[in-house]
């Protein structure tokens, strides 16, 4: 073993594999491994960020399911009453209805009546001046005798 | 194994231990009384010279390859095992390290894979090289010097050691500025000034003990467990299960060495930036 010129080579060497390196190794290889650590980074950020993405869907379609059952079951609240103020509003109408045909009805059966009575009163009146006829079989005098014939309408 | 009939176990160990050496008057001869027996300071270890290149490049066109299809999107198995090589590098360099120094964790990736690649060379065999190469080129294998893992060689550890510490000098100073550094080193740990002598001599040695043990820690580990492997390697038949348990302790030894080493790395830079 003795120190010789081998020692210049080898240091020649040793600096000239270094400046290789720093320049032609290292940077690439370095910026590979750094770009994929960034890339998987990413990746799993970006699935963080979708989990927590899911979860406040999840979340808001479980409030959207909710308000939705509420609103449903108000408007049938709504449509119930409703239904009972309609089938009301019916019966009320209905009622009314009734009694003004009922009304009009008894009118014109009161109207009827009158009519039929004062008919029958007029035919009345000429089967008694026919039955006085019949009975004085003379003839009577109508203008003489009307004064009595009026009382008699009158009265019946 | 085989050339172990020719020589003595002590020369097969000497034998293995020899670099594959060769100045400007060409290869190296290490039998004594030779022409060109390379004493000098102006010669090189060719085989800890290519065998580091050659890992370095294997590191770099891995890395590379995997760098230029690099996708953001799923990742290959070999972009997998590589980036996480390179997360593993750089997170412990954001564990220890605090500045925004774009240097430090391409140097403590480069230090890692490239000692664990050279270290990783002690579980070849320790004749296999040899063996090939004596085939291949129709010599003895007594002929062929070959030391394959170049973390074995201290030319090694302290070129990586001294690289280190240039960078922490220089940080030092770029962060601190000289008065700074100047200050660091002196009013350190004793506040009076009449001791700031003293403080220098201590902090001096802290400074240089760093790279030393740097490159000393590495290289001794790996020629230690190097030299273990080469003296199973003398004991016959019965090498081959004790060659297992050694090779399988390196398990932990090689990627622990090539750990510490960068950690200490990231450390020393980490405390050059440090402005008290």
């Amino acid at each position: 073993m003795n120190i010789n010129a081998t020692l210049i080579g080898q240091l020649i060497a040793f600096v000239v594999f270094v400046i290789f390196c720093m320049k032609f190794v290292w940077p690439p290889i370095m910026a590979a491994i750094e770009a994929r650590q960034a890339t998987i980074a990413d990746g799993l950020a970006a699935s963080d960020r979708a989990a927590k993405d899911l979860e406040l869907a999840q979340a808001k379609a479980t409030e959207q399911l909710k308000d939705a059952k509420s609103q449903a079951a108000t408007i049938i609240e709504a449509a119930k009453k409703r239904e009972m103020q309609i089938v009301e509003e019916a019966a009320g109408k209905a009622e009314a209805e009734k009694a003004k045909i009922l009304a009009s009805g008894h009118a014109e059966i009161e109207t009827e009546r009158n009519q039929a009575r004062e008919e029958l009163r007029q035919q009345v009146a000429v089967l008694a001046v026919a039955g006085a006829e019949k009975i004085l079989e003379r003839s009577i005098d109508a203008a003489a005798h009307s004064d009595i014939l009026d009382k008699l309408v009158a009265e019946l | 194994m085989s050339s172990a009939a020719e020589l003595t176990s002590q020369e097969y160990i000497k034998h293995h231990l020899t670099n594959l050496t060769a100045d400007a008057q060409g290869l190296c001869s290490m039998d004594s009384g030779s022409v060109n027996p390379c004493d000098g300071f102006w010669t090189l270890h060719l085989d800890t010279l290519g065998w580091s290149v050659f890992l370095g490049f294997v590191f770099l066109y891995i890395f590379r390859s995997v760098a230029k299809k690099a996708t953001t999107g799923v990742p290959g198995k070999l972009q997998c095992a590589v980036e996480m090589i390179v997360e593993f590098v750089a997170d412990s360099v954001k564990s220890t390290f605090h500045g925004t120094n774009p240097l430090i964790a391409p140097l403590a990736l480069t230090v890692f894979v490239w000692v664990l690649l050279m270290n990783a060379m002690d579980w070849v065999p320790v004749d296999f090289l040899p063996w090939i190469i004596s085939i291949v080129g129709g010599v003895e294998m007594s002929q062929v010097y070959m030391k394959p893992v170049p973390t074995t060689d201290p030319n090694m550890t302290f070129a990586l050691a001294l690289g280190v510490f240039i960078l922490t000098i220089y940080y030092s100073i770029k962060v601190k500025g000289v008065g700074g550094f100047i200050k660091e080193l002196t009013t350190q740990p004793f506040g009076h000034w009449t001791l700031y002598p003293v403080n220098f001599i201590l902090e001096m040695v802290t400074l240089l003990a760093r790279p030393l043990s740097l490159a000393l820690r590495l290289f001794g580990n790996l020629y230690a467990g190097e030299l273990i492997f080469l003296l199973i390697a003398t004991i016959g038949l019965f090498q081959l299960p004790v060659h297992f348990l050694w090779a399988v302790f390196h398990l932990l030894i090689i990627p622990l060495q090539a750990f510490i080493f960068m950690m200490l790395t990231i450390v020393y830079l980490s405390l050059a930036h440090e402005d008290h």
